[in-house]
């Protein structure tokens, strides 16, 4: 029972911690805040302007019709594509993951020396590797 | 002010990320199920900067955002299926989902509310992705490259899996 208790108290106490670092973080993404805020401000406000401007006439005839290029869609617009496509896909992805391991090598570049260095370069040397056999393989030509 | 701050933003996320969830079964077209899957990620990412995991946060944006958002909508992309507005057949099972969800949040709750909870001991670190950085370049550096040669497999073999035969044009 006592020990029940002092658990309750100890998850209480790191929930206080927990909120405590909440609030020192939020100072330094004040400025993330702003801008995410300009950003969605600046999108609302365009489509509110063009609410207020726009002459409110309801649509009518071929107006509302989807097209492409100026001519109407022939057929269902939503097909398969083709399975070489995902080849981009994955490419993509390998080079995504190997920027969560450039992150970090960055952030501590300029104080870690040239042995650091030698060991971003032979990563990125193993990697350029792949690069050259899809380059190779026509992996990257748009088809 | 600030705990009370940061206590709003925390539940200002959390009914983000749980929102998109919900849209995310509810959805009856999957090109929107995914784009919401992308903003419960998102929200994940802003409950891991909350935590001051900054580079927990910056890997959940790229990897999960960024690379299976992208994976995903190319599974959309590639798959045959019927109609668009109903391709996400599966959000018709209310009772059975309701049924297996709720077992798992009791479950969940259950080991949550039996674990010990341990105050972290000592400093939280603060400079997260330096410490992440000594110890790839450090004494981590034998997995460190070997994790380029697993991502030059994975280019290696992807080219082969997808790569249209030679003459075949």
């Amino acid at each position: 029972m006592a020990n029940r208790i002092e658990r309750k108290s100890r998850l209480g106490e790191d929930l206080l911690i927990f909120w405590g670092r909440c609030s020192k973080i939020l100072y330094q993404y004040v400025v993330v805040a702003v801008f995410l805020l300009g950003a969605i401000g600046v999108a609302v406000a365009a489509l509110a302007a063009n609410w207020l401007v726009r002459p409110k006439r309801p649509v009518a005839g071929a107006k509302g019709e989807t097209y492409e290029c100026g001519l109407e869609t022939q057929g269902p617009t939503w097909v398969r594509f083709k399975v070489s496509y995902f080849l981009y896909a994955l490419i993509f992805l390998l080079f995504d993951v190997e920027t969560v391991f450039l992150y970090p090598w960055a952030v501590k570049f300029q104080v870690m020396g040239w042995f650091a260095f030698a060991e971003m370069i032979v990563f990125i040397g193993i990697l350029v590797l792949g690069l050259w056999y899809a380059w190779k393989e026509g992996a990257l030509e748009w088809k | 002010m600030e705990g009370g701050a940061s206590v709003a933003i925390f539940w200002l996320l959390a009914a983000l990320t749980v929102g998109a969830a919900v849209a995310v079964v509810m959805l009856p077209n999957i090109v929107h199920s995914a784009l919401y899957l992308v903003l419960t990620f998102i929200g994940v990412a802003g409950i891991y900067i909350l935590l001051e995991a900054e580079f927990l946060a910056a890997v959940q944006v790229l990897i999960y955002a960024g690379g299976v958002a992208v994976l995903l909508i190319f599974g959309v992309m590639l798959t045959r299926r019927g109609h668009i507005r109903q391709s996400n057949p599966f959000n018709s099972y209310h009772v059975a989902a309701g049924v297996v969800s709720l077992a798992l949040f009791i479950l969940v709750v259950l080991a949550l509310g039996r674990s010990p909870w341990h105050a972290f001991p000592g400093p939280w670190p603060e400079d997260t992705v330096g410490a992440v950085a000594e110890a790839f370049l450090g004494p981590y550096v034998l997995p460190f490259e070997v994790a380029a040669v697993l991502l030059l497999v994975g280019i290696v073999g992807a080219i082969l899996l997808a790569r249209e035969e030679k003459g075949e044009k």
